[in-house]
């Protein structure tokens, strides 16, 4: 069952100021609406979502029920290091959802050509 | 003489007649040329979030069932890819649906065929109507013939369902005493409450509703339909529900698959 | 000569068939009742709007609050309450100096008016963020953001919404 996707750009550079895109499987039920029977379909939300990169948090997103099913989170980041970039969130049923890539920063060419 | 004369006229009032029945029962409300997807009646948010290649809410599903393909399952551990292929390979098999079924004679959507074919060659449990796999794998399928324009088997043994399901569409039921085409191809383009009337195309089905959160097939579509005109909903499975789909497919005819849709 | 008054043993039909009648007729009613219920809405008791001050005091407190330097950016008219694209640009130099350290996007009318904390920091490079909301019914919505020092700025707008989020719609 797929989890989470995910959208860095192709290629960042270091000092690079780059978009994530995380969009999330989840029914963020909220608990107020009823199923087809008239039961409550019960609370069920991401409490937290957090990425860390080489295990420091670069984000942190805490939403209720009233961010959409299916959430989509958009935020930047500054290039500093290559590592593991972590997602991990964990809901109302305490499940951990997880997605893991490898963040490469390509060296930014500093070299400036000789004015001789 | 003259009887020879009667005869001809009345053979010719026959011939007319029947040039006329048959054509009406090819008679489009909405011309060819008119024919619009629902997207083109959804705002601008609901299309931005359709054309959003990454964040189209329905890619979860998407994705899903582009996992699930591969997938061994069932007593004889195969997965649809043992048999099929890449999933690339059902390009152009969703426009061939609602199609008979050889064996059973019966009209089969997608779904009917998919969860057939699961029980039948993966030997494995049936998925129930609507769930979270079934639609999945509908929209996998559905997917790769994205772009591709939407027609209709109606002759030969399709011939009756077309008929039910042209029937069905224009006749009038439930508490509120409507039939699809009062409103689908009579007032399309005007609103109900504060939503426009969109033409009830097939084209972009299964869809992720946002009212829904979820995909949603064309049968759960079409059974809350008949919520909306207070008719009783038909149980899941219902041949009605595939011989209005196939009507639908050939009223539809040439409008392009979108996967996944979203409609509101 | 046979009495006009009721047997005992009728009466006590009479009150048995009475009482029969009486509870089979309020099942029926309870159950209509139960009927309605299904319809009704819950958890929204108060479908009141909040005022401003009610929406950001639990965060800025006695904090200085400003408007500007956010933009937030919903569309006018919603076309679904379950799904709105809601995203904001928020002018710092997110810098260790000078930065945004949380976000909160406010709600006039849900049932809960918090519908999103973020924690960012200099590291975040931009502070501008994107995200999809639920709204229940037409209410402004506020993008309140923390900065570094303390302070807080925002934004505000309106969003009509044809289809609220919460009530349940088959």
């Amino acid at each position: 069952m797929s989890s989470a996707r995910l959208q860095i750009p192709p290629r960042i550079l270091q000092g690079d100021v780059f978009k994530v895109r995380l969009l999330v499987n989840h029914p963020m039920d909220s608990g107020f609406l009823r199923d087809i029977d008239g039961v409550i379909i019960q609370r069920n939300v991401i409490r937290h979502l957090v990425c860390t990169l080489n295990g420091r948090e670069v984000f942190r997103v805490e939403p209720t029920t009233g961010v959409a099913a299916n959430p989509l989170f958009e935020f930047y980041l500054r290039a500093t290091e290559s590592g593991d970039m972590l997602f991990r969130w964990v809901d109302d049923k305490a499940y951990i959802g997880e997605l893991r890539h490898t963040l490469v920063v390509e060296a930014a060419n500093v070299s400036k050509p000789d004015s001789n | 003489m003259r009887f020879a004369v009667c005869r001809t006229l009345l053979f010719g009032l026959w011939a007319i007649s029947a040039l006329a029945l048959t054509s009406h029962a090819q008679q489009r409300l909405i011309p060819l040329e008119k024919l619009q997807s629902g997207l083109h009646y959804s705002g601008a948010e609901v299309q931005s979030l359709q054309t959003d290649e990454f964040a189209n809410p329905g890619n979860i599903a998407l994705d899903s069932g582009i996992k699930s393909w591969a997938k061994p399952d069932g007593k004889a551990n195969k997965s649809c890819q043992s048999c099929h292929g890449e999933l690339v390979k059902m390009k152009g098999v969703s426009i061939r649906y609602p199609a008979i079924d050889k064996a059973t004679g019966k009209l089969f959507n997608l779904e009917d065929r998919i969860r057939n074919c699961r029980v039948k060659n993966q030997k494995a449990a049936e998925w129930a109507f609507e769930s979270d796999e079934l639609v999945a794998m509908t929209l996998a399928v559905t997917s790769t013939s994205r772009g591709m324009p939407l027609q209709a088997q109606i002759d030969g043994a399709a011939k009756r369902h077309f008929e039910n399901g042209q029937r069905l569409f224009m006749t009038r039921q439930g508490q509120m005493n409507l039939a699809c085409t009062n409103c689908h191809d009579q007032h399309y383009g005007q609103k109900l409450f504060t939503d426009p009337l969109s033409q009830g195309q097939a084209n972009g089905y299964p869809l992720y509703r946002i009212d829904w959160q979820r995909v949603a097939s064309l049968e759960r579509r079409l059974r809350f339909c008949y919520t909306g005109v207070k008719a009783e909903i038909p149980p899941w499975g219902h041949g009605d529900m595939r011989d209005i789909s196939l009507y639908l497919a050939w009223r539809g005819q040439g409008l392009l698959v979108e996967a996944p849709a979203v409609r509101k | 000569m046979r009495s006009r008054l009721l047997s005992r043993r009728q009466s006590i039909l009479n009150i048995v068939q009475t009482s029969l009648a009486a509870s089979l007729g309020s099942f029926w009613l309870g159950s209509a009742k139960a009927q309605v219920d299904k319809l009704t809405i819950t958890g929204l008791s108060e479908a009141r709007l909040r005022t401003f001050e009610e929406m950001v005091r639990p965060y800025v407190q006695n904090q200085e609050l400003k408007k500007e330097r956010v933009t937030l950016s919903l569309p006018m008219l919603a076309d679904n309450g379950h799904m709105v694209p809601l995203s904001l640009k928020i002018d710092s130099p997110m810098t260790e100096a000078s930065h945004i350290t949380h976000v909160y996007l406010i709600s006039q009318r849900n049932p809960v008016p918090l519908m999103a904390k973020f924690v960012m920091g200099p590291w975040s490079g931009r502070a501008d963020l994107s995200t999809r909301v639920r709204l229940s019914g037409n209410q402004s919505v506020i993008a309140l953001a923390r900065r570094s020092d303390g302070s807080f700025i925002y934004d505000t707008q309106e969003v009509v919404v044809t289809e609220a989020a919460c009530v349940d719609n088959g």
